[in-house]
């Protein structure tokens, strides 16, 4: 019971300052190749002000159905990515969402290492029963990195985009509590 | 000109919102509001539409949320309700929308509801998909409608796989009711799905 859930082997949960995530938030908008993995809506760019006050809001509201944590890497403990959880409580679903926003750390296991650390909180911390995910076809990447974190294929939501004058499917991927503890148990037992 | 381009204006003055046994119409907050009231006071119908925990709302709580959407609806221009009608008294026997569309993708999410258990089994909710599918497909102009339905609503999976729904995606145990683990199904159907099935 020692150990500290917000740690993981390359990256740490943290909760910062809307001043900081406005801008950090800001910056990583000037990266429209990002927003199109991250999110199906036109990319917008917003200040570092309007992002700051989006995340003012929040602090005024309980956090009861959302779980966000800013992504840190552990060597220089530099701000790489977010992930994002919202819970149904009735139904012991959730839905995920993970971006890291500093493309250096693109293919190196951090994504993967925050997604664990995530579902590690989901189902000890959050006691849920599932955890759900949607991934845009064109994203292998992340695609690869959710199955070696342990989500399985549900199926897709054929023909759903429209990118680059193409057609693509989204991804819907889940992981049961029960999948989890097979692979997982040692994480308890420690 | 292309025959094929020549404009039939009575396509135009084909109603939109008018079946044969109900038809499409706007919200009456007042009345309306009294009987949706009813309807969940009876678990099961919001049992069938969505994953919150049912609650019986007051007509006061209903009629709050009549203006929730139809703000919405103004303001973020992303969805569409209608209540559904019966044609012989005008009664109110359900509701049904689009909503969460992406414009640029082109896609919705439709919801059907019919309140009234002696309502059900009538043909009323499978004449409103059809209209609404037309209206999302040939005004709205959408390429992909998605709904979900609990694997437990038997009589829905049926109105939209006779409509032309692909099961897309099944989301493993994502329900709790009743004690018991449900799967969520994702129901999906393109345009030209919609097209080919089309009768004219």
């Amino acid at each position: 019971m020692n150990k500290n859930i917000f740690r993981g082997d390359l990256v740490r949960f943290t909760a910062e300052d809307p001043e900081v995530m406005g801008k950090t938030f800001s910056k990583w908008d000037r990266d429209s190749g990002f927003k199109r993995l991250l999110d199906d809506a036109p990319p917008m760019m917003w200040s570092s002000e309007k992002s700051k006050e989006w995340f003012e809001k929040d602090l005024e509201k309980e956090q009861n159905h959302s779980f966000f944590f800013m992504v840190r890497e552990l060597e220089e403990d530099k701000l790489i990515g977010f992930v994002d959880l919202w819970v149904s409580w009735s139904q012991g679903d959730a839905w995920v969402g993970i971006g890291l926003g500093e493309r250096d750390y693109w293919g190196n296991g951090y994504g993967t290492d925050a997604m664990r650390l995530m579902l590690r909180y989901a189902f000890t911390e959050l006691n849920l029963h599932r955890v759900t995910l949607g991934v845009f076809e064109y994203n292998t990447r992340a695609q690869q990195s959710y199955k070696k974190a342990g989500f399985t294929l549900e199926g897709r939501l054929r023909s759903e985009l429209l990118r680059q004058g193409k057609r693509w499917d989204i991804l819907i991927m889940g992981i049961l509590r029960e999948e989890w503890l097979e692979t997982n148990r040692q994480l308890l037992e420690n | 000109m292309d025959e094929s381009m020549k404009v039939n204006i009575q396509d135009f003055e084909r109603p939109l919102f008018v079946g044969k046994l109900i038809c499409l119409a706007p919200i009456d907050r007042e009345k309306d509001a009294e009987i949706e009231s009813k309807w969940t006071h009876d678990a099961s119908y919001q049992r069938m539409l969505d994953t919150e925990p049912a609650r019986p709302l007051s007509p006061a709580q209903v009629k709050k949320k009549y203006a929730a959407i139809e703000k919405e609806m103004e303001e973020e221009k992303n969805r569409y309700y209608f209540t559904i009608r019966t044609l012989e008294e005008d009664r109110l026997v359900g509701f049904t929308r689009i909503a969460w569309i992406s414009w640029s993708h082109g896609y919705g999410a439709i919801q059907i509801g019919v309140g009234d258990p002696n309502d059900r089994r009538k043909g009323y909710g499978q004449e409103a998909l059809k209209l609404l599918l037309r209206f999302a497909f040939q005004e709205v102009n959408l390429h992909r409608i998605n709904a979900q339905v609990p694997e437990y609503n038997r009589a829905a999976m049926n109105m939209f796989k006779k409509a032309g729904f692909v099961e897309d995606v099944r989301r493993r145990e994502a329900l709790n009711r009743e004690g018991k683990r449900w799967d969520m199904i994702h129901l999906g159907l393109l345009r030209d799905e919609w097209e080919s099935n089309l009768i004219p």
